[in-house]
């Protein structure tokens, strides 16, 4: 069955255009795209009327809350998120409790997901047991299990020595290793970034130079190791020149940042709003704009949510006592249009980083408007303006900064192998 | 004789007539305590409670007589050893308290903005007692009415605080409440005690004492915890007091008429030379616990009469 989606804006990431064109799915891979292609042999034509069609999301770094954290999230509704967000594929964090640290549980996570959402989910494994920093997990059995990654998450590993040896095992594996810059004792404790907002709030507070402190020491031990090493959120102009040295240098190091970073500053936490409480904490105006630039250059490689679920019980509290992060899952493409609807990056340039960029980290085939590539895509309108309710998400956590926020650009339909998994609001039934 | 908030969480959110208006009130109380018969009934009827979720003898002692002298029924809650022990939140503490129908709570909170959040669950009005680093605004207000009246004006002074200023939530209150009337602020202390860009709220920095003291005509110590002391911010207490701490020949660079400041509790030898603290002609410490209780009678007075005629920012419930 071939279906065919005519008159659409082709967001092509990988030749950074934008042109007025037709795609042909068959058999959940794109057979052509392009102007000039014959769509007369399609058994079902799909009319985008001029709306943009751009490969499906990949977001690395989503935590679901199984196991142990149910209430918060769950495959199934981390699932409708992201389908009604755009995202094709989710790249789970092992931060769940307890951490995703044998193959045992990882495939077991991987078939509940399979069962139960039609979104790919690719999970990452923790680097130490437990994520304590001492002991690596079993990389090779995790791997073959579908480890797609290995991270401690926002748990730094303080003691070079076991991790300079975890990268030099996982160089061996050819395995990709994820960490969180940070320097752990200046940052303990930080609600807040330091500066003028901190103070006036009078709330515990941590320099970007933490960031890049952590960063410096991760590029030095990768230099040693030579192992594939992605900086999973940087949010500090501060880190830039270390990440552009080590790009230099010819290290395959590569780094993220979060959408709430690119969009948010530290004002916006304004009178304590825990919602605005993320781990790294919200920068600098000038961090903000130096992230945005970075994205542009392709100095910072991708964009993510880091969709952290918490529930009310968790934000309800004084500011330094509530859970940090955010839900992003659908928020993701919305906010990523304030930075298009405001001339920072351009559409090809966000989808490099939503989608082809993790793609290519990963080793996906995803990502990608191109022939034999999965026909995993979203079909959105940059336009169409809302106001965000968060209790009209789809997530069990409604924790967005963005709630009632005026935002655009709207989700029209989004298809993975081919199979539309969300259209016209609605999840089409007889999906997982 | 009004103002427009329903709360009173911060300095911040206070306009400068506002708080003309608190200090003009609290004038008056001054002369009301100063009399043998000492009694108003302008909270008659009301309750109020005073929630300390961190120790306080002498704010709560100064709450309590306020609320009593203007004729409130007070109630104070050891809040450390009670429910929070037992796991509540903050939040259920404030809506069980709220069920009671208080009209006044005075809230002191370890956490900063933890009042702020509290005041967005209940419906009676909510002064804030000291949250965590953030504010105490009734202790700026008993500040600034010590100077009015020692000064006989409230703008263009010089005036200094010293000390431990990242951990003060003094010395913001302060920051934001002597900007607003026009005084020219400066901060002096060790590096390690002073919150970053603070320079950005307008006022100059100094780590010098000497340097930072000289002309001004207001002197505001702020109290040195001891847990700050262990080398961790400062090398030893000695060394700050030999750096930092107000003695006769420090005092010196400030003018003549200089008043000396401090919330206490003091550390003799620490912050502040016994000397100093004890000269009636420079001190004004004791003054400032008297302002205190008026002060506290002032903003208390006039959040009741928002309760009472319904207005208030913030859709007060009592309409």
């Amino acid at each position: 069955m071939k279906i065919c989606l005519t008159d659409a804006r082709l967001i092509d990431p990988e030749l950074g255009t934008e042109t007025r064109g037709s795609l042909i799915i068959e058999d959940g891979v794109i057979i052509a795209v392009g102007a000039d292609i014959d769509t007369q042999t399609a058994d079902e034509i799909i009319d985008c009327r001029g709306k943009c069609l751009a490969p499906g999301i990949i977001d690395i770094g989503v935590k679901i809350g199984e196991p142990g954290e149910r209430h918060k999230e769950s495959f199934r509704t981390a699932g409708l998120a992201a389908a009604a967000g755009g995202v094709t594929t989710i790249i789970t964090r092992p931060d769940t409790t307890p951490a995703m640290d044998t193959p045992e549980a990882l495939s077991f996570a991987s078939r509940r997901a399979s069962d139960v959402t039609p979104i790919n989910v690719l999970p990452m494994s923790a680097l130490t047991k437990g994520r304590e920093g001492r002991e690596m997990v079993e990389m090779g059995f995790m791997k073959d299990a579908g480890a797609v990654g290995f991270t401690d998450c926002d748990h730094v590993v303080r003691d070079p020595k076991v991790f300079s040896r975890a990268m030099t095992y996982a160089r061996s594996l050819g395995a990709l290793v994820m960490a969180h810059p940070q320097e752990p004792d200046l940052s303990k404790g930080a609600a807040v970034t330091s500066g003028k907002f901190a103070s006036l709030r009078g709330l515990p507070s941590v320099s970007p130079m933490a960031e890049r402190m952590g960063l410096e020491r991760d590029l030095a031990l990768v230099e040693m190791s030579r192992v594939r090493y992605h900086a999973d959120c940087l949010s500090s102009g501060a880190a830039l020149p270390a990440l552009q040295r080590a790009k230099d240098a010819g290290l395959d190091v590569t780094a993220g940042t979060s959408i709430h970073h690119l969009t948010l500053n530290e004002f916006d936490v304004d009178d304590y709003r825990t919602f605005f409480k993320l781990k790294p904490p919200l920068r600098s105006e000038d961090d903000r704009q130096a992230m945005i630039a970075a994205v542009a250059s392709g100095l910072i490689d991708t964009l993510s949510s880091f969709h952290t679920p918490q529930d009310e019980e968790s934000k309800r509290l004084p500011f330094e006592e509530a859970a940090a992060g955010a839900v992003g899952l659908e928020t993701l493409l919305p906010a990523a249009m304030r930075l298009y609807h405001a001339g920072d990056l351009t559409l090809p340039q966000l989808w490099r980083a939503m989608a082809l960029a993790p793609a290519k980290r990963l080793g996906l085939a995803a990502g990608r408007l191109s022939v034999s590539a999965p026909a995993d895509l979203v079909l959105f309108d940059p336009e169409a303006p809302f106001v965000m309710d968060r209790f009209k998400l789809h997530s069990k956590s409604k924790n967005t900064p963005f709630d009632g926020a005026r935002m655009q650009g709207k989700v029209l339909m989004t298809l993975v192998a081919g199979r539309p998994v969300f259209q016209k609001n609605c999840f089409p039934k007889g999906l997982p | 004789m009004t103002i427009r908030a329903k709360h009173l969480l911060g300095i911040e959110n206070l306009a400068p007539d506002e708080i003309t208006t608190i200090l003009d009130l609290a004038d008056q109380y001054v002369d009301l305590n100063r009399r043998q018969q000492k009694h108003s009934d302008a909270l008659a009827g009301l309750t109020q409670i005073n929630m300390f979720f961190e120790n306080s003898t002498r704010t709560q002692a100064s709450f309590e007589i306020a609320g009593k002298r203007l004729g409130a029924d007070v109630m104070n809650m050891a809040m450390q050893a009670s429910s929070i022990k037992k796991g509540e939140t903050l939040i259920d503490t404030a809506l069980t308290l709220n069920a009671m129908h208080p009209d006044i709570l005075v809230v002191r909170h370890p956490h900063s903005g933890a009042v702020n959040l509290l005041a967005s669950k209940v419906n009676c009005a909510v002064l804030n007692a000291g949250d965590g680093k953030h504010e105490h605004p009734t202790q700026a207000l008993l500040d600034a009415l010590t100077i009015r009246r020692k000064k006989g004006r409230l703008h263009r002074l010089s005036i200094a605080i010293c000390g431990d200023i990242a951990h003060s939530r003094v010395a913001r209150s302060n920051i934001l409440l002597l900007g607003k009337m026009e005084n020219r602020v400066r901060l002096i202390g060790p590096p390690t005690l002073m919150p970053s860009e603070i320079k950005e709220l307008g006022v100059e920095v100094y780590d010098d004492m000497r340097e930072g003291l000289k002309d001004v005509d207001v002197v505001m110590m702020l109290r040195l915890q001891r847990e700050r002391m262990d080398g961790g911010f400062i090398p030893s207490e000695r060394e700050y007091y030999h750096r930092y701490g107000l003695d006769a020949e420090k005092l010196s660079y400030a003018k003549d008429d200089a008043i000396v400041m401090h919330p206490g509790p003091m550390n003799r030898g620490v912050e502040i030379d016994g000397t100093i603290a004890d000269d009636i002609n420079r001190s004004v410490i004791q003054e400032q616990v008297e302002m205190g209780v008026a002060v506290r009678m002032a903003a208390m007075d006039l959040l009741a009469r928002n309760l009472k005629s319904g207005s208030g920012d913030d859709a007060a419930i009592y309409a």
